[in-house]
């Protein structure tokens, strides 16, 4: 379609474009003001100079972040956290959402499981009978608090057995003429032509493990069980430095408490920014697929 | 043959045995667990042996000072939310529809992204250092235009506005996906058709990108329904303090200094349980106008 613009056309093209790059630069400009702070000097911090651009550059913060113990630790935890949960979750959501999308002449309790699932997500017993159950099945103070109770995720159950539903139905009688039962249909039909759900799924464990701090700070009773999230809770907006080493105390009136946090915070988004590139190709097709039938 | 049948049925049975035994201890044993609101609960006497007094934390709990204050904050902060969640990412999303350099839309689209996946604590670390009144970037901002500062996170009268500007800064790009997947879903030639007709843009837009999107908007409006109980925990809990409770405090604040750091756990679980229940009656209308008015199922 080669045909000039008109005048207004051209003015609200421009507009357009001016106010949505303006908005799109807004959405970063906290962060980029923040990962500013953490490499400038305490000085120039504490005053109120930095903006967007770091003033008198140095690695300070960050070498005095990646000393802390504390900090190390619970970042441990979080990674491990990480190893454990999401495979559970991804298992789970795989072999969960298979009946649950077959049609009622496949699977006759279909309907009474899928309630059984759903209900969970229309009514919650509340925070305290909540901590109550997870108290009594032994898992406070344990990594397997942050791991068991919230491993199955209906949510994304819903959103994979609504992807199966979208798969032909013929390769899956082909393949069970030739003898093949449900397990052996799941992971050599179903799970390869779910990679992009699949794909997008594994990237939402990843980062709501990693983004999880509630959790971690009210089923841990001590402070050096805490994952990275719950520990940068406790200190960033807490301000509680009890669950600083005593050693590095001495150390934080050098460092601008500014600068440190702002690496902190930096640190604690890092892993995000860097899954963001593969979740940004999947997670527009996966979801949509999902949530948005015909 | 049904026999047969049945037989083919069970490995499915095995798939599901999982979920549903995690799901019967984590989350239906907490739902008997609020029965816990109808006694006076001792942890050391456990919950069968604690006393039953009926209805009385609920008497107790309506005749608190302050937690009308608390319900009112509730839905405020969610109704704000919800109709900022609704309005900002469709007219957003119309905007970037109109974009025809693909890459300038790309990168809009992973810069506006991005904040929905990064945690409230750690949004909340920013959001305390930029919008502190005395060092913070804004409101040097806002001095240099000679404005007096604004304590947005202490101040009564501005917080629930911070919570929604701040909640909206996070989530309207995130949520103009859905809308983008609708606006691509319109059928090209409606347009081809409008142009030989001799329709403008704005006609256009009026006429059949607009309707285009209706059932969308319908339907995230009554979905959202369900939510008019949740301003959000995660960022009211990180960001709020004593000095704002009184416009600030919402019911799962409430829910979690009753409980934790007062342990007063019955009158905890019974606000939880008038949350749960109303908000479940709220869902499921919702549900069934999403069917009724968008022809929407969840399953």
């Amino acid at each position: 379609m080669i045909k000039s613009l008109s005048p207004g056309r051209k003015i609200f093209l421009s507009l357009d474009y001016i106010f949505l790059i303006s908005i799109a630069i807004l959405c970063l400009i906290p962060m980029i003001h923040v990962l500013a702070l953490s490499f400038s000097s305490n000085s120039a911090a504490t005053a109120g100079y930095v903006k967007l651009w770091p003033i008198g550059f140095n690695l300070k913060s960050y070498e005095f972040v990646t000393s802390e113990p504390s900090f190390l630790r619970a970042m441990l935890i979080s990674i491990k956290r990480i190893a454990l949960g999401v495979p559970i979750n991804m298992l789970l959501t795989i072999i969960t959402a298979y009946p649950l999308s077959k049609s009622i002449q496949k699977f006759k309790y279909r309907k009474w499981y899928t309630w059984f699932f759903v209900i969970t997500i229309l009514f919650h017993g509340g925070l305290i009978p909540w901590y109550m159950t997870i108290y009594k099945t032994g898992l406070i103070d344990s990594i397997w608090a942050l791991v068991i109770p919230g491993a199955v995720s209906v949510y994304n159950i819903i959103i994979l057995l609504n992807f199966y539903k979208g798969l032909p139905e013929e390769i899956e009688e082909a393949a069970f003429i030739d003898g093949a039962g449900h397990w052996i249909i799941l992971w050599i039909i179903y799970v390869p032509l779910s990679i992009p759900a699949i794909a997008t799924l594994l990237l939402f464990s990843i980062i709501g493990h990693w983004n999880s701090w509630f959790d971690g700070l009210i089923l841990m009773n001590t402070t050096n069980k805490y994952p990275l999230q719950s520990y940068l809770q406790t200190v960033i907006v807490a301000h509680n430095f009890t669950i600083v080493s005593t050693k590095n105390l001495k150390d934080l009136s050098e460092i601008s408490d500014r600068t440190s946090k702002a690496a902190q915070i930096f640190l604690g988004a890092l892993p995000i920014l860097v899954v963001y590139p593969f979740l940004q190709k999947y997670f527009m097709t996966g979801m949509v697929l999902g949530s948005v039938k015909g | 043959m049904n026999r047969a049948k049945r037989l083919r049925e069970i490995p499915m049975h095995v798939m599901l045995l999982p979920g549903v035994v995690l799901l019967l201890i984590y989350s239906y044993t907490p739902m008997a667990g609020i029965i816990m609101a109808f006694e006076k609960y001792i942890p050391s006497k456990g919950i069968f042996h604690s006393q039953w007094v009926g209805i009385k934390n609920f008497i107790f709990l309506a005749t608190l000072p302050g937690i009308f204050g608390v319900l009112w904050n509730t839905v405020f902060i969610a109704i704000m939310k919800i109709a900022a969640g609704l309005v900002v990412p469709a007219t957003i999303a119309l905007l970037l529809n109109e974009l025809r350099q693909q890459f300038v839309k790309r990168c809009i689209q992973t810069m506006i992204y991005l904040p929905h996946f990064i945690s409230w604590v750690l949004l909340s670390g920013i959001l305390l250092d930029i919008l502190s009144p005395s060092r913070g970037i804004v409101n040097q901002l806002l001095s240099s235009f000679g404005l007096t500062p604004v304590f947005f996170l202490g101040d009564k009268a501005w917080f629930p506005y911070t919570m929604t500007i701040t909640n909206t800064w996070k989530e309207f790009g995130f949520g103009t996906i859905i809308y983008l997947a609708a606006l691509t879903a319109i059928d090209p030639t409606l347009y081809e058709a409008a142009i030989v007709d001799g329709a403008n843009r704005w006609q256009q837009t009026w006429h059949i990108t607009l309707p285009g999107i209706k059932g969308i908007v319908v339907l995230l409006t009554a979905l959202s329904l369900g939510s008019v109980l949740n301003a959000g925990f995660d960022q009211i809990f990180n960001l709020y303090s004593p000095q704002v409770y009184k416009t600030g405090d919402v019911l799962d604040t409430f829910v979690y200094r009753m409980g934790v750091i007062n342990m007063e756990y019955s009158v905890a679980t019974a606000v939880g349980l008038f949350k749960s229940v109303v908000s479940f009656i709220l869902i499921t209308a919702s549900y069934k106008l999403a069917y009724k008015y968008a022809d929407y199922r969840i399953f």
